[in-house]
């Protein structure tokens, strides 16, 4: 098949950016978005120009590196896929993709279609972690979690921190991915001393980078590992009983 | 000539109780003092996030890089099936001593007796500490954990995370090493890439690195560095590896003096999806699970081009259930995969483009219904679909074996210290646990005992007779030599002005080590090998185009780079392929093999560690070789007909 990409081109953060059209010809089926992005790279390194600039790595769907929006939708049109499972068979000959980066203001565009997602680091950092120092933990069938609770904890962990539930946000909101974080950790047993702290840690870090959640659930909808809203819900109880729990261990804060 | 003698360091006394008593002899700094100490850490997978972490937990002042934009990202994320340890928590008769005995054995006996003991040894720690960082692993309705078997061995001792266990644990190792960020102990690096290793009169002084973003290349002086930078097995071009993973870091340290360990063994995995066209940039696998319940085969009729289903029984070669009746289509990998090749290369490959074999649900489905079977295997059946658009529960998969790990690497003794002093190499990066081939859910368990518990214990060794003195200064003409030396390599790159890319010239590469240096070697296609590569090498180095500015992102000047480095070792591993004249492992050489066509090992001649030194550029490089001593566990030989 024959496409004609419109791919956003930007030369650095400060560097306003604007689409330049491409030709890909002879599109296979079986390629992959991304080797079909790698043909149009190496047709344009050799006609003389630079190649577009995107992240990817493991091109298996669990690094969590590459992330485009293509169309307007966070990962393309199939559900529960990332960019790089994403096939050409989902497209048809003749049609205009449209290729963009992750739009938000918590994600600065790098280069082209390459963004910084630091700002995740940083609400891990803040609180995404159980203390426990490399040493002599107890026996690990010491503690009993119940199947139930170890399922749903898995199921939050899932996620593999792309940003596409940013990117889908109308308010550039990180809800899906903190809250996916803080289930994982306050589902378990071994997340409870801390659960609180890191509760109101991680929300209050999530909201110096990050927009407002106003429940519009795009985010549920790209997220390639199909992380539900529910997660959410527990996170905002969590965190307004962590404003009376952290108090009362505290004292006013 | 070189005057390197290879010291294992290697404890005496009962091989149980070496790694207690040389813990107890080896050398501590106290807790006040660590912090005078800086230890540069680079690569953030399981091995180079737990090592950063703990050391961090320790009081050492860690500075930590990664190529990736997060050190969530590294390719331990994307294993699939579990970790082995020897908890015996299902009674069914597993030991240290055993997984110790397997993983020996599973090595074909090439690797340190007492480093694999020490691995089985740490294996229980490691469970211990990922449950108490909130590790999922799989439980079973009592809450208690849940194992899986897996191949080379008899007992369940896998524990897992759905099919999710490398992102798990490494998400376990991130979350620590962040906390360490928070707590001002670990200096994060990310977008930072390794490009020269900086040693002064022998010993590591730091590295030079390169910002991805900015471009500016910077020294960083430490009182030792740890390379936790992965395998090579991208030097195929198409393997299971993730698109960035390369050998640049060890090998920069090779090319300073660090020994560079049996890099013909290399492993591949018999169940991958096929390559598609030319454009294929990487292979997906798919789970060894497959193999219990799916059955192998190809027409026996040459370009037999009738769908599968039109193929009746008695047209079909179920050639692993013909050759190994014994074990079937559960033959360990190196043999699965040798068989594969076998009937593509006679032209009875099946697909599109003839390069695969059938692995075959149907008898299956019969015997269990569809139910059972989806629900054994559903997940794997929609990735499959996903990439190939064919449903395994109607017509059969294609599969073909793929590059997956490599058990060579970076040389280094019982402390993981490289033959620089102050240099290690830590998880897929050295050599040393796994001989010739690794076993399935081993290489987890290996980055992660390096990175917990093996380094941060043995750095203390090294670091304590440091004590009072300062980390050499960037300043030094050691630093700003390497660091002029890198800035000309990439405007070097940028003035070559040829005609073909970076990816061009590693897919060119990549097809010459797979033909000769794959799945079966002999001499004369090592020799042919060996005389191809610097060839196209030359015309890489004269014709390669790199496009931009060296100031500032730009990913072909990553490539070029990278590709260089997998050049020059390339040719060591069918040099090194060459000089293995038996087979062992995942290193087979056609002519020796038994009548039947089994891997033929050398005790005798070959029952060592083979090393090589970097002797320049277009130099033959000198070979040592450290022998290697079975006190416990005497070899035999695997046969699994």
């Amino acid at each position: 098949m024959n496409l004609t990409l419109k791919v956003w081109r930007q030369n650095g953060p400060t560097d306003p950016g604007h689409f330049e059209t491409y030709e890909a010809s002879d599109v296979k089926d079986e390629m992959s978005f991304l080797e079909m992005l790698d043909v149009v790279n190496e047709n344009l390194i050799a006609d003389g120009h630079e190649p577009i600039t995107f992240d990817s790595d493991c091109r298996e769907g669990i690094c969590g590196t590459c992330g485009l929006m293509i169309n307007g939708q966070a990962h393309g049109p199939q559900k529960g896929t990332a960019t790089c499972q994403l096939h050409m068979r989902k497209f048809h000959d003749g049609e205009t993709v449209t290729i963009e980066p992750w739009r938000a203001a918590a994600f600065p565009v790098l280069k082209d279609l390459m963004v910084d997602r630091s700002a995740f680091d940083a609400i891990i950092e803040s609180g995404g972690f159980i203390t426990s120092d490399t040493g002599g933990p107890r026996d690990a069938n010491e503690i009993l979690i119940p199947k139930t609770a170890a399922d749903t904890a898995m199921d939050a962990a899932a996620c593999i921190g792309c940003g596409a539930c940013v990117a889908a946000c109308p308010n550039g909101a990180a809800q899906l991915f903190t809250s996916a974080k803080l289930a994982h950790l306050n589902l378990l047993p071994q997340g409870q001393s801390e659960r609180w702290k890191r509760t109101e840690d991680m929300v209050e870090t999530m909201e110096m980078f990050f927009g407002s959640c106003t429940n519009y659930g795009e985010c549920q909808e790209a997220c390639p590992k199909e992380i539900p809203i529910d997660f959410i819900a527990m996170m905002n109880r969590d965190f307004l009983k962590s404003k009376i729990k952290n108090r009362k261990l505290q004292g006013q804060r | 000539m070189s005057t390197i003698t290879l010291d294992s360091k290697i404890p005496s006394g009962p091989i149980e109780e070496r790694w207690e008593n040389h813990k107890f002899n080896m050398k501590l700094v106290n807790p006040a003092n660590k912090r005078k100490f800086t230890v540069l850490v680079v690569g953030t997978g399981l091995a180079g996030a737990a090592a950063a972490a703990t050391l961090a937990e320790l009081g050492y002042h860690v500075k930590c890089f990664t190529f990736h934009d997060s050190p969530r990202r590294a390719h331990s994320i994307a294993a699939q099936g579990g970790i082995n340890a020897a908890k015996n928590y299902k009674n069914d008769g597993d030991s240290v001593k055993r997984l110790f005995y397997d993983t020996v054995k599973g090595g074909d006996f090439r690797a340190r007796e007492s480093n694999v003991h020490r691995l089985a040894e740490v294996s229980v720690n490691i469970i211990d500490q990922c449950v108490a960082q909130g590790v999922p692993f799989a439980r079973e309705y009592g809450g208690l954990l849940d194992n899986r078997s897996f191949g080379g061995s008899q007992v369940s001792r896998t524990f897992y995370a759905r099919g999710q266990t490398g992102q798990q644990l490494l998400l376990g190792a991130y979350q620590a090493l962040m906390q360490q960020v928070s707590l001002g102990r670990v200096e994060l690096h990310t977008k930072t890439e390794l490009l020269d290793v900086v040693t002064k009169d022998g010993v590591a002084a730091g590295i030079v690195t390169r910002d991805l973003i900015t471009g500016d290349i910077k020294s960083w002086a430490g009182h030792a560095t740890l390379l936790c930078t992965g395998g090579y097995g991208n030097a195929f071009y198409l393997s299971t590896n993730a698109m960035n993973s390369n050998v640049t870091a060890a090998w920069r340290a090779h090319k300073k003096g660090a020994l560079f360990a049996n890099p013909c063994y290399t492993q591949i995995h018999p169940t991958c999806i096929p390559a598609s066209d030319e454009f294929q940039s990487k292979l997906t696998l798919m789970s060894e699970s497959l193999r219990n319940d799916g059955r192998i085969w190809v027409p026996k009729q040459f370009d037999d081009n009738r769908a599968p289903e039109n193929i009746p029984e008695e047209d079909r070669d179920y050639f692993l259930e013909r050759k190994y009746p014994s074990f079937g289509n559960l033959a360990p990998r190196d043999i699965a995969s040798r068989s594969a090749k076998q009937v593509v290369d006679e032209g009875r490959g099946v697909g599109p483009i003839k390069n695969g074999v059938y692995l075959d649900f149907a008898e299956s489905i019969g015997r269990l219904g569809e139910n059972v079977v989806f629900e054994r295997y559903g997940n794997l059946f929609d990735m499959y679909e996903r990439i190939t658009d064919e449903n395994p529960m109607k017509m059969p998969m294609r599969i073909y074996p793929a590059s997956h790990y490599t058990m060579g690497g970076l040389w280094v003794d019982y402390n993981l210290m490289t033959n620089i002093p102050g240099l290690y190499a830590l998880g897929e990066a050295n050599f040393s646990d796994h001989g010739a081939n690794r076993l399935g859910a081993s290489a987890l368990m290996q980055g992660l005992a390096d990175g917990y518990f093996v380094a941060p214990n043995t750095i203390g060794d090294y670091l304590a007779g440091l004590l009072g003195q300062a980390p050499l200064s960037t300043e030094d003409p050691a630093f700003t030599t390497s660091v002029a030396a890198v800035q000309d390599d990439m405007r070097r790159w940028i003035n070559v002005g040829g005609t073909k890319s970076p990816e061009y010239y590693h897919r060119e590469l990549g097809k010459l080590v797979w033909d000769y240096c794959g799945m079966a070697r002999d001499k004369n296609g090592l020799e042919k090998a060996l005389s191809e590569i610097p060839a196209l090498r030359e015309e890489f180095e004269k014709n390669v185009r790199v496009l931009g500015d060296p100031d500032g992102v730009n990913q072909s000047l990553e490539k070029v780079g990278r590709v260089a480095d997998f050049f020059e070792l390339g040719e060591l591993m069918c040099r090194d392929a060459l000089m293995r004249e038996e087979s062992c492992g995942g290193h087979f050489r056609v002519e020796h093999q038994t009548e039947d066509g089994e891997a033929k090992r050398d005790d005798e001649n070959f029952s060592f560690v083979g090393a090589w030194e970097w002797e320049g550029k277009g130099s033959t490089p000198t070979l040592h070789k450290e022998p290697l001593v079975f006190e416990t566990v005497k070899p035999v030989v695997r046969s699994y007909k």
